[in-house]
């Protein structure tokens, strides 16, 4: 009798036991191991020479140009890359849905075929099309006599055209994931809609968007996440540059892997701590405003 | 107010027509129940005139004005959709609102008649919970008072209660009734439902596969039925019919005109058969007597036989009804009429 009773309680945790040494090997003690490397001046070639220094890391790090450029960088990159997705994505989920054409069905299958392309292969052809002298772009921007651009190769354009690049490799992606929302959507809501009077405006902002509103937080969260850890795009089109004009945060993190292992992890803490706020930011901010059903 | 009328409307989804030329008026102010089996069009015909789905071709009046060309939400129609199609984002105050907001009535207004409309169905505690928290009985409400606070002309429900337990129901139909009497506008119901279409309709349109079968008081529906469908709809059980064995004739008469007895009467029809099942309803029972000819149900008001009992089943000739070949019904004046009479007497046995 007692024995069953302790084997009842005992066996939820007998059961996620596996699991749980799983993510303790593999996520919780990596996190770890990055904390404690954070402290260290930690010698690559010999391990016997690294020394403990405490918060001097991230003393450093604070004050560090580079650090708050890369930083900067990541928030302009995450702020548009996740607006215009989000708004591209929508609209293209919404044209879509409109109505069931062989056009539509083809569209659906193009915006998606990016996403499963590999990204290094994306970048390598966007820097050739974005090359300012022989490059495609720039030849249809003169062909209609619109001025042309230095793309990658000007710090003042070189973000612009990795946003582009990043845009267009996900907005299919995400457009399909509210495109299931959308057809989720009971029709006989709409219809009722119809008979209240609704305007197409009206039906879309207090209908459709409370309707999808949780598939778009999960967009948001997981864009948000994603760019703030942007590096693919940045190593292979521009490698930071022009002038640190595309170096962000995980860029920073990559630039001193070898001759700077400790100070690269604190900034790795640094930008998991900046994720995690902003995601709990989210939560607290939207989560009432998100409908589950 | 108003009347609503169907002018040789014809309505195609793709190659299949559903309804064909179909011409029908509904009076204003009137209960009108569109019945009859599943897939015959109901649905189709209430969202024309909500114009949800328009007329392929045709003309759908509402008040003598063609409204073909009026969109939806200003025909001056509110429905009640089968599932409800409540808004779920919203609470059931902004559910009930919503209508009223888009009409760009003022807000003290839009209070006042909320607060009203919710009392009436009785809803007044549930105003500021979302309708996932509610029960389907409570969801219909909502559903019925999203229609009524906007004091609609036309009233389109469609299986409003098919989702309701059958107490609750019941209940339901009796409101409904006295909601009609209350508000005196024009009521289009759609139900599959014989029993609710008779205890409700002011004039019941029965309806199968796209085309009007009858259109009258549930009285006359069920008293003088025009063909054998309308015949076998109405009523539980349905009326008995058989074939009479002569032009694809059949007779038939109502199981509660039939008198059961242990010795052989005198009845105009008669025969005698073995009763196969005992189904007891309370006030009622309902048996089945079979004999190598016929398999009829009948229905008496005391429960004096039991199973396999050897019964003697008897109809008066006032209570057969006959029906053509075309499955129309043949009048008494007819001159087949005393003939086709004449040989079903025959057939009882003597
Ligand atoms: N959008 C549509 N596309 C194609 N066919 C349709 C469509 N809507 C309805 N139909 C067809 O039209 C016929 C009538 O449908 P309708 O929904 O009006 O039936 P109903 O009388 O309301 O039935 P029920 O009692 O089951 O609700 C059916 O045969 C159905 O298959
Ligand atoms: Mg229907």
């Amino acid at each position: 009798m007692n024995n069953t009773t302790r084997w009842d309680t005992l066996r939820p945790y007998v059961m996620i036991l596996p699991a749980m040494l799983a993510i303790l090997c593999f996520v919780i003690y990596p996190v770890f191991y990055l904390l404690k490397l954070s402290f260290y001046r930690y010698n690559l070639l010999n391990k016997a020479k690294s020394k403990f220094i405490g918060l001097d890391n991230y003393k450093q790090l604070f004050s560090k140009d580079e650090f708050y450029v890369a930083l900067n960088n990541t928030l302009i990159y995450t702020v548009t890359v996740v607006l215009l997705t989000i708004v591209i994505a929508l609209l293209l989920a919404l044209l879509i849905n409109r109505k069931k054409t062989r056009f539509n069905a083809f569209l659906q299958a193009g915006i998606f075929t990016p996403h499963i392309i590999s990204i290094v292969s994306i970048a390598l052809v966007w820097m050739l099309l974005m090359e300012p002298n022989f490059g495609i772009l720039n030849y249809v921007l003169k062909t209609f006599g619109l001025p042309t651009s230095k793309w990658l190769q000007s710090s003042s354009t070189s973000m612009l055209s990795v946003i582009l690049v990043s845009v267009w490799h996900n907005v299919g992606y995400y457009a399909l994931i509210l495109l299931a929302a959308l057809q989720s959507v009971p029709p006989t809501i709409y219809e009722a809609a119809a008979l209240d009077n609704a305007s197409r405006f009206k039906t879309f902002y207090k209908i459709t968007l409370p309707m999808i509103s949780p598939q778009l937080f999960f967009v948001l969260i997981i864009m948000t996440i994603g760019s703030f850890k942007v590096f693919d795009t940045v190593r292979i089109m521009t490698g930071g540059g022009p002038n640190n004009s595309t170096s962000t945060l995980v860029y920073h993190i990559y630039e001193y892997r070898s001759n700077n292992l400790g100070y690269a992890s604190a900034t790795g803490i640094i930008l998991m701590v900046i994720i995690a706020i902003l995601t709990f930011v989210y939560f607290r901010v939207l989560a009432n405003k998100v409908h589950y059903q | 107010m108003a009347s609503i009328e169907f002018r040789k409307v014809t309505k195609s989804f793709g190659d299949s027509t559903v309804i064909k030329d179909l011409d029908l008026t509904i009076a204003d102010g009137e209960f009108t129940v569109l019945v009859g089996p599943s897939g015959c069009g109901k649905t189709t015909l209430l969202r024309m005139i909500a114009g949800l789905d328009p007329q392929t071709s045709g003309a759908v009046l509402i008040d003598g004005k063609d409204v073909t060309q009026i969109a939806p939400g200003q025909r001056g129609v509110a429905m009640v959709f089968q599932n409800y199609a409540i808004y779920p984002t919203m609470s059931v105050r902004e559910n009930i609102e919503f209508g009223l907001k888009n009409n760009k009535v003022s807000k003290e207004e839009r209070t006042e008649l909320v607060e009203s409309i919710s009392a009436t169905v009785g809803l007044s505690e549930y105003l500021d919970r979302k309708p996932s928290t509610l029960s389907g009985g409570q969801r219909q409400r909502v559903a019925l008072a999203r229609a009524m606070v906007k004091k609609p002309s036309v009233f389109l429900m469609d299986e409003p209660l098919s989702n309701l337990d059958a107490k609750l129901r019941i209940q339901m139909r009796i409101e409904l009734i006295e909601l009609h009497k209350k508000l005196g506008t024009t009521f289009v119901y759609v139900t599959h439902d014989q029993v609710e279409a008779m205890s409700m309709a002011d004039t019941i349109v029965l309806m199968n596969k796209g085309v009007i079968q009858q259109e009258a008081s549930p009285d006359l529906i069920y008293r003088e039925p025009n063909n054998r469908f309308t015949a076998q709809f109405v009523g539980v059980p349905p009326m008995n019919v058989a074939p009479l064995g002569t032009d694809g004739a059949h007779f038939g008469f109502r199981p509660e005109s039939a008198v059961l007895t242990r010795t052989p009467s005198d009845a105009w029809f008669r025969y005698k058969g073995v009763i196969t099942t005992r189904e007891m309803l309370g006030s009622e029972t309902i048996y089945q007597v079979k004999n190598e000819q016929f398999t009829f149900m009948i229905k008496c008001y005391e429960d004096l036989f039991t199973v396999d009992e050897h019964v003697y089943v008897g109809v008066p000739v006032e209570k057969i009804m006959l029906f053509g070949a075309d499955e129309n019904r043949i009048p008494r004046e007819d001159p087949r009429a005393a003939d086709y009479l004449e040989r079903l007497r025959r057939q009882g046995d003597e």
